[in-house]
């Protein structure tokens, strides 16, 4: 009885903040649009009992699915995103694995410091973190004042706007999420294998590629689905930094929702993405319960 | 910095002292008050005012459409106050608690007549028109004194945007007002709803699209006030705000704005109040307080838009009232055009041609 109840506990968790919101995104996707607040038809009608149910199932269709299918902008935009959040899952790889290596080689007295100064930007808002970057990367900007005066170019870079500047958002806004997975995998290490491989006549750089990164795989894998998914409906970064020929699924649905009203649609858009995200997080569940079952 | 996004997620809230006390919640459009206004009102009144800002007319629909956005007093413009009100979005108002009603302009009444017939669900704030922005002497170092400052041709025709390109061009992010012109340029009937006229504004795009900057709303005021780029399709009060910030910066940059000789859009944002208002009473206290003339010509005089208050003329600034690209002369007025609003299929061609534009896809 008392292992159910814990059970039970993240159960409704999953039902209350799941499924039960899917539900009712899934049941717009399934309406029409409609000039009414809010903007769609059917409404359930609880009050004409079992017949206002019926007459409200029978009104629901996957048109909205269909219409996804016919016009290509939604199959980009998907495509789009998929390349935007692997890309940058792979910077964010590059950069934060030294990073996270060079953490747990500090010494002892020094971990809890170089933890603290990867969290800490987390006590600014997103926000305002990615709005600094505006100033940054600016024709005027800071990165460009510092360029000329160093004399590296003779006229500004233009930067904000472009993909680039995305994808400069982006990495360093999930960095973190990168970083402390694989630093906390890289901590358990034990520092003995790295010994023993150098006995038995690895070079270092062999015996990194030998033990250290095969035992930090568990962290990498996490890290990147941290990083991946959130990066996939990616829609503040985009529309703060990128131009308008950023196509990213984010966008769309912003356009669907807002510009057209077109609830339904963008309910439909929200669901098919949806299921694209669930094979990583299942293959991302995988892995943490794999991990979980070697250290057990 | 101008941070839209950012003040509207936050709210800028002015709270007064006691938490009981009568309040009000209003959302407007971005910098689009005189702030001394707004401790004013709380000082006459005694309600306590929160006041939110938005940037997009689709941002304050969407909250209108959901229902139950808690604000008193919202301040959409004709084309989407008119949609609303068939959603059955706001409550009548009740004239009786307006006596300031008799201040305002007759001209604007009539043509807002169309949006919202005999006044009967708003009331007009301001009005403008979707024009031309530009830095003067970065326009002319490019394309020569005899630079179309004057012509959508600036904008529309690429052998001009092939130039100004590298100097930076932003358009406004809304296809609303950004497919009329388009289609005026050309020649065809700004307001047309029919899908194969419409269909023809993504080929002047597509001519001048590699030289397009970014499609934005909001960030072409700093952008021009900070020499970002030379030239902005944009509203003619906010690219006031951009001449001011750089004539108050010293930076060199001389901003103007033109409404184009083939013609511009007329715009009209207007107050009203959501059916679901929490605050009726102290909704329409605030409307009266803005229907003051002389409130609505501190207004005015701060954010260099045009008040659809008669009344208030006489307190508006003369430098501002003979402006004509505020205030337009007869024959420019006869020249300005207004919309009426897409309906549902129309809306998603435009919606879809507008992504395409943008996009490139």
């Amino acid at each position: 009885m008392r292992r159910f109840a814990l059970i039970a506990i993240p159960y409704f968790w999953l039902l209350a903040l799941f499924l039960v919101p899917f539900a009712i995104v899934f049941k717009i996707s399934l309406s029409d649009i409609a000039l009414s607040i809010p903007p769609y038809l059917p409404q359930l009608d609880l009050a004409k009992g079992w017949e206002g149910f019926t007459k409200f199932l029978g009104a629901l269709d996957f048109e909205n699915f269909e219409f996804l299918m016919m016009d290509d902008l939604y199959y980009k935009a998907y495509l789009s995103s998929l390349k935007i959040a692997a890309v940058s899952t792979f910077f964010t790889l590059l950069i934060g694995y030294p990073i996270a290596y060079a953490m747990t080689r500090a010494s002892e007295e020094w971990r809890p410091t170089l933890l603290m100064l990867v969290i800490l930007p987390f006590w600014t808002s997103f926000l305002i973190r990615v709005y600094a970057w505006i100033g940054i990367l600016g024709q005027e900007g800071f990165l460009n004042q510092t360029l000329m005066f160093l004399g590296l170019t003779s006229e500004p870079l233009i930067i904000l706007n472009t993909p680039i500047a995305v994808y400069i958002g982006i990495v360093y806004t999930y960095l973190p999420f990168m970083i402390l997975p694989i630093y906390s995998a890289l901590e358990k290490l034990d520092d003995s294998l790295l010994e023993a491989a150098e006995d038995l006549g690895c070079s270092r750089i062999k015996a990194f590629w030998l033990v250290t990164f095969p035992l930090s795989r568990g962290g990498i894998i996490a890290g990147c689905f941290l990083v991946f998914i959130p990066t996939l409906g990616e829609f503040v970064i985009p529309s703060l930094l990128g131009g308008s020929n950023t196509l990213m699924i984010g966008k769309v649905l912003w356009d669907e929702f807002f510009s057209n009203r077109d609830w339904p649609l963008a309910s439909a858009v929200a669901v098919i993405l949806l299921l694209i995200l669930i094979i990583p997080i299942i293959l991302f569940q995988r892995n943490e319960q794999k991990q979980r079952e070697s250290e057990g | 910095m101008k941070t839209n996004l950012l003040s509207a997620t936050a709210g800028l809230a002015i709270i007064a002292s006691s938490a009981f006390a009568e309040e009000v919640r209003v959302y407007n459009w971005s910098d689009y008050i005189d702030e001394e206004l707004l401790t004013k009102f709380e000082a006459e009144t005694g309600i306590d005012l929160i006041y939110d800002v938005f940037d997009s007319n689709e941002v304050l629909e969407t909250k209108l459409l959901a229902g139950g956005s808690g604000y008193d007093v919202v301040v959409p413009s004709g084309t989407f106050l008119q949609r609303q009100i068939q959603a059955g979005a706001f409550q009548k108002l009740d004239m009786s608690k307006l006596p300031n009603a008799g201040n305002m302009w007759d001209e604007i009444q009539a043509r807002t007549d169309q949006y919202d017939p005999g006044g009967e669900h708003s009331v007009n704030y301001m009005w403008g028109t979707t024009g031309i922005g530009y830095n003067i002497g970065k326009v002319e170092e490019v394309l020569g004194a005899d630079a179309p400052l004057d012509s959508w041709s600036l904008v529309f025709d690429p052998a001009n945007m092939e130039k100004l390109a590298d100097c930076g061009v932003h358009f406004l992010d809304a296809p609303s007002e950004m497919i009329p012109a388009a289609l005026l340029y050309i020649g065809e009937d700004p307001d047309s709803h029919d899908p194969e006229v419409i269909a023809k504004a993504e080929a002047v795009y597509a001519a001048v699209r590699p030289y397009i900057r970014k499609f934005h709303s909001s960030e072409y005021i700093n952008a021009l006030a900070n020499g970002e780029i030379c030239v902005a399709v944009g509203w003619s009060g906010d690219v006031f705000q951009a001449q001011y910030s750089a004539a108050e910066a010293e930076n060199g940059n001389e901003i103007d704005y033109s409404i184009p000789v083939e013609g511009a859009q007329m715009w009209f944002d207007q107050m009203a109040i959501p059916v679901d208002a929490p605050n009726p009473d102290a909704a329409h206290k605030f409307m009266n307080f803005i229907m003051d003339a002389q409130n609505s010509a501190a207004a005015t005089n701060y954010v260099w838009y045009a008040s659809g208050n008669k009344a208030a003329q006489e307190f508006i600034d003369p430098e501002i009232l003979e402006y004509p690209a505020v205030y337009p002369d007869a024959a420019t007025l006869a020249n300005l055009f207004t919309t009426r609003p897409y309906d549902a299929r129309v809306q998603r061609v435009v919606t879809r041609m507008w992504t395409k534009i943008k996009s490139g896809t």
